[in-house]
């Protein structure tokens, strides 16, 4: 191993224990080495590349969700001038699937979404295409979609795939169940659930759900396939993983990996929805039938919202067993996971989620049951977080209804319960000392947003408004969801002027991960950046393999790889300069420009003449070319066991937390964010800006899932909502008034230079600290997200708060007696008190009782409310509520309603007079007119003047006994008993006698808390 | 139908298909494609343009309404191989991460700081308010436009706790 400063070298240098000083980029704000050509509009995107012979193509989608294809007919299409191909799903018995192969490429006899592709034409110009889509002719029959994930379990459900038997999978990972529309059942089985339930003293229970939602990369898929004689295949696309889009062609084609060629430009943010693989075998069709012409797709935004996949929809039940003192003893957690037709990655969102369902807080005893559910909707791929941000919903508001029932605050509870160094995880994976911090990242965030009061300027803020604040810490954690087994290369080459190019498949499609690499990069062979280039342009024919850009991996993986690429350039600099020089490599150092010895610094060889071989004066060359080749692949990761869950799925674990600041109006539901804080265990941060701008970039995409984004079906599964107008994302003019980010460093041992991955874990958590703050703020309960205003203000209204809690009794803890009491209605507010034990006499509360001396007593004014009247003798109960009414009139006549009728005019017709009343006059010798309280003085003639302020004092009685405070006793009871009348007084009859009509009450306001996708 | 237009200070002559909008008309014929297509219904931003001063989304406007106008286009910003002040902000302020929004983004900036040479943050966030970013978050944008207006005092950085 090689070493950053002039000390002897130590052969197990790691390179986290670097002195920050001799950092000359890591942990530093070096701009992106990708922004310029982005900036100057030079970069090329997929849609920007033309190419020799280039058609369009457009696809005809489905109207319904789930129907039987009868007859297509595509000859008018087929007849238009200037189309060159057209296909169906007759044309093309090819199945693709990632972990789970169940989708064609074009519907064949059954469409299963809304939105599905039908029909594809590739034209001349993209008019011309739309125009012969528009010809074709499709019969359906419409059939009953299947919509609701929870009735998985009814043996009426409509199935999806009812061939699901018959498909290929993972077996190792996966479990599908045919003849359901279970895709897949993961499963988790920690400890003994139904022991530690016995032993708990609260079960708390909820369900939670999150409905479809759409990535919203600012480039919509696109995809330019050719299919070239000799089955050779060349593909542009806008993808996030072109070693992934070559596997899978390669499986569902039959052909060759090396015949297959993908490259990926300059890509305009994918967040998971281009992950896999979706428009490229449909170009590289159309294109096959064209005679080879290459074919390019662009989905319009509409179909970017049905075509292509989104993120699937949640329905989390979580069910809590915990311990008085705030530990958590027993979960059991059920998910159905709305995947949509196809299983895609979904299967493996559910996996992922399964095991990481609890949150970043110990359970002892787990139970998770993960189903991936098919339904007629438009299917699920990865989004950023992969399940835990629809999970991390359910269980940051679960947490905060536990410690709510049990009388915890919710910031303690979650310290209590938090993962620590020791602590076992869900699937057993002991956390380490360096594993990360969350409750350092909790108490970071606290600390920022001031948690548990409001401040002077929060206090003021709250009275001049009329709004409530309201304040949450929440927390979250995320480990790469990949397989056990995922690698990386990288190349770096040593170019004549001593620059080096690098060559790897890490796509970067925003992260910055580029510029972290060429830090680390630059850092280890101690060359200014500006000589270091990475191409952002990916080649599968050109570059080294790498699994995916995906799972917030690829700094760890990608940049350890770079650090050993790094040195294996150095390593081979050093074989020259070790010749060359007559020296031993462990007599050598090197700076920016050459290898030198270390005791002789003139002795030395520069990299350009060492680059593309070494050449003596004489001619002689010796070495060649210099190229640093760096492998790395994840350490001793397992698969987990399908029936416990129970393995070591994690490369690392990154930990956060989030505080949110939210203001309310307790009458409108109408909310603003005033403050969001992030906290994140970085290991090391590498690029300043970078970690801000992911942190800041997701916590707002979080938002959007949390505040307004969201699919909205009809009945029929048709989607209603596809475009901005009414699937909002967030703007500048939505952004939280303050944002703080914060970053803890506790080292990865395994990471580069202590690194860890942060790029999804920013949108994880924040859609539950809003949803808590906004109940600790007006007490609305949101169990379902998104949280428009509109959803708060029912909330406000809903009567009847969900969940259940069920408080064991003492006798419940045995195994003997199993009863526990119920109570229906969860609690709100401070929990009861703890029962007392029998043999306990009551704690004396409050002032001590008075002295028994009567004498005493009397001479001490009474305060408060005055005793009782005595009941009357003959126990008649006190009559309450209305008055009986009053009789009517004998004569019927009606009461006179409104306003009282004018006073008569005075009989000389003087006009009213209206206003002030006149001044008094001033007296005749003008003495200047007394202002202010007039005096005491009884002596002054007061009765022309109106009384102002405060009446005078009632003199004191000549006894001297103490005025009587407070309510004055109750009047005795007229002699006859009669019941003293309470309540609004009777209705008067009219002037002709007669009653007036009842006033009809108003009806009640609604409380229906529909969620958004039904 | 012919028409005649000046974009980013040159002047051009072509023959413009009726039913094509300026933002294909800038990308196809005159091969500019800086600028970008969101979403082909005014919504997102991503296609804006300068048109006689006024910022409009070039997919909602025809190409031969664009006739005898002058259009400044994200090709425009940089001079003789430099970068203007504003495409330098948002470079050293790490404003730009897929870069799909940025030459929308920079010509809603450069139309606001036509106008207002020292914009407050509430203008700012209303001129780009019809540009989406899902990347950024919007906030190390605004300190770009700051930046370039020569008001931003104290950089936000990561704390490190």
């Amino acid at each position: 191993m090689l070493q950053v400063s002039s000390k002897r070298r130590r052969a197990s240098d790691v390179l986290e224990n670097t002195p920050r000083k001799d950092r000359r980029y890591v942990g530093k704000d070096v701009p992106r080495i990708d922004s310029i050509e982005k900036i100057t509009g030079q970069a090329l995107y997929t849609g920007d590349l033309e190419f020799a012979g280039m058609l369009h193509g457009k696809v005809l989608r489905s109207p319904h969700a789930k129907a039987k294809i009868l007859k297509i007919d595509t000859t008018k299409a087929q007849q238009l001038p200037g189309v060159h191909a057209v296909l169906t799903g007759d044309d093309l018995d090819y199945r693709v699937g990632l972990y789970l192969v169940d989708k064609y490429i074009l519907a064949r006899e059954t469409i299963r979404h809304f939105g599905e592709a039908v029909a594809a034409v590739a034209a001349e110009t993209p008019a011309i295409a739309q125009q012969a889509v528009d010809l074709i002719e499709v019969e359906y029959e419409v059939m009953t979609p299947f919509l609701e994930p929870k009735k998985v379990f009814d043996k009426e459900a409509p199935l999806v795939h009812p061939d699901l038997g018959s498909y290929d999978y993972v077996q190792a990972v996966f479990t599908p169940v045919p003849g359901t529309n279970i895709a897949n059942h993961t499963k988790l089985r920690k400890g003994d659930v139904n022991k530690a339930f016995k032993k708990a003293d609260y079960i708390i229970e909820r369900e939670y759900t999150n409905p479809n939602v759409q990535h919203v990369p600012m480039e919509t898929h696109i995809a330019i396939g050719k299919w070239d004689v000799g089955d050779r295949i060349t593909i542009h696309t806008s993808a996030q993983s072109p070693f992934t889009v070559r596997n899978l062609f390669a499986h569902s084609f039959k052909i060759p990996h090396c015949n297959i060629r993908v490259i990926t430009p300059y890509l305009g943010g994918g967040f998971g929805g281009k992950a896999g693989i979706h428009l490229e075998p449909l170009c590289c069709c159309l294109s096959k039938m064209a005679g080879g012409r290459p074919v390019k797709i662009q989905a319009t935004r509409e179909e970017e919202f049905s075509l292509l996949p989104c993120r699937s929809g949640l329905t989390y039940h979580i069910k809590t067993g915990v311990k008085k003192n705030g530990k958590i003893v027993a979960q059991k957690m059920t998910m159905y996971w709305d995947a949509g037709a196809y299983a895609d990655y979904a299967v493996n969102v559910t996996r992922a989620s399964g095991f990481s369902a609890s949150g970043p807080y110990e359970i002892e005893n787990a139970w998770v049951d993960a189903y991936t559910v098919y339904t007629n909707k438009p299917f699920g791929t990865a989004y950023r977080g992969f399940g835990h941000v629809e999970f991390s919903w359910g269980v940051e508001r679960h947490m905060n209804y536990v410690a709510s029932q049990i009388g915890i605050d919710p910031l303690e509870f979650r310290r209590i319960n938090a993962l620590k160094a020791g602590s076992k995880t869900m699937t057993g994976e002991e956390i380490m000392k360096n594993t990360g911090n969350v409750t350092k990242c909790m108490e970071a965030v606290a600390e920022s947003i001031k948690y548990g009061r409001l401040t002077a300027a929060e206090a003021a803020r709250e009275k001049k408004t009329g709004r409530k604040i309201g304040k949450s810490v929440v927390a979250l954690h995320k480990a790469p969801a990949m397989p056990p087994f995922t690698g990386t290369v990288m190349i770096i080459k040593l170019n004549e002027d001593g620059s080096v190019t690098g060559s790897h498949a890490l796509t970067d499609y925003g992260m910055g991960t580029y510029t972290s690499l060429a830090q680390i990069i630059a850092d280890v062979l101690r060359w200014p950046i500006e000589r270091i280039r990475l191409p952002i342009e990916n080649d599968t024919d050109r570059d080294p393999y790498d699994w995916q850009t995906v799972a917030s991996k690829g700094l760890l993986l990608s940049g350890n790889a770079a650090i050993l690429a790094a040195k294996d350039l150095l390593d081979k600099c050093y074989d020259v300069a070790a010749q060359v020089l007559r020296a031993q490599k462990c007599d050598l150092d090197h700076d920016e420009d050459k290898v030198f010895v270390r005791h002789h610094p003139k002795s030395f060889v520069t990299y350009k003449q060492m680059a593309v071989g070494y050449a003596y004066p004489d001619g002689n060359a010796i070495c060649g070319p210099i190229v640093g080749i760096g492998r790395y692949i994840a350490q001793g990761l397992s698969n987990l066991n399908k029936e416990t869950g129970q393995g070591n799925p994690a490369l690392d674990w990154t930990y956060g937390a989030h505080g949110l600041v939210v203001e309310v109006d307790p009458k409108t539901g109408e909310y603003t964010i005033i403050k969001v804080a992030s906290a994140y265990d970085v290991g090391c941060v590498i690029n300043e800006a970078s970690v801000r701008g992911q942190a800041i970039g997701g916590m707002l995409q979080g938002l959007g899932t949390a505040m307004c984004e969201g699919y909205i079906y009809n009945d029929k599964g048709q989607l209603l909502n596809p475009s901005f107008t009414d699937n909002k994302i967030p703007t500048s003019l939505d952004i939280p008034e303050e944002i703080d980010c914060i970053a803890i460093e506790t080292p990865q041992i395994d990471g580069p230079f202590g690194a860890r991955g942060v790029g999804e874990h920013s949108m994880i958590a924040v859609c539950g600290a809003l949803g808590n703050a906004i109940e600790q703020a007006v007490g609305a309960v949101l169990t379902h997200m998104p949280i428009r205003q509109e959803d708060v203000w029912r909330a406000l209204r809903n009567k009847k708060a969900p969940g259940k809690v069920v408080r064991q009794s003492k006798a419940a803890r045995t195994e003997k007696n199993a009863d526990a009491e119920v109570i229906a209605k969860p609690r709100r507010g401070r929990p009861p008190k703890a029962a007392k034990s029998v043999a306990e006499t009551p704690r004396k509360r409050g002032r001590p009782p008075k002295s028994a001396s009567a004498a005493v007593e009397s001479a001490k004014p009474r305060r408060g409310r005055p005793p009782k009247a005595a009941k009357p003798a003959d126990n008649t109960p006190k009559k309450r509520g209305r008055p009986p009414k009053a009789v009517k009139p004998a004569d019927n006549t009606p009461k006179k309603r409104g306003r009282p009728p004018k006073a008569a005019k005075p009989a000389d017709n003087a006009p009213k007079k209206r206003g002030r009343p006149p001044k008094a006059v001033k007296p005749a010798e003008n003495t200047p007119k007394k202002r202010g309280r007039p005096s005491k003085s009884a002596s002054a003639d007061k009765s022309g003047q109106a009384r102002r302020g405060r009446p005078p004092r009632a003199a004191k009685p000549a006894d001297n006994t103490p005025k009587k405070r407070g309510r004055p006793p109750k009047a005795a009871k007229p002699a006859d008993n009669a019941q003293k009348k309470r309540g609004r007084p009777p209705r008067a009859a009219k002037s002709d006698g007669s009653m007036p009509p009842k006033r009809r009450r108003l009806p009640k306001m609604p409380t229906v808390n529909e969620p958004v996708s039904n | 139908m012919q028409i005649k237009l000046t974009v980013n200070g040159k002047k051009y002559q072509r023959d413009a298909s009726e039913t094509k909008n300026l933002l294909h008309f800038l990308r196809e014929d005159l091969g500019l494609t800086g600028t970008k297509e969101g979403c082909g219904a005014g919504e997102c931003g991503a296609c804006t343009v300068i048109m006689n001063g006024r910022t409009v989304n070039s997919c909602l406007i025809l190409a031969v309404e664009a006739d005898g106008c002058d259009i400044q286009t994200i090709e425009g910003e940089a001079k003789d191989g430099n970068l203007s002040e504003l495409q330098q902000a948002f470079h050293k302020n790490h404003a730009v991460q897929c870069g799909f929004c940025t030459p929308g983004m920079i010509m809603s900036a450069r139309a606001l700081l036509q106008k207002t040479a020292k914009p407050s943050v509430e203008q700012i966030k209303e001129a780009i308010e019809g540009n989406f970013c899902r990347c950024t978050g919007y906030q190390q944008i605004i300190e770009a436009i700051q930046d370039a207006s020569g008001q931003l005092k104290k950089k936000e950085g990561l704390r490190r706790a």
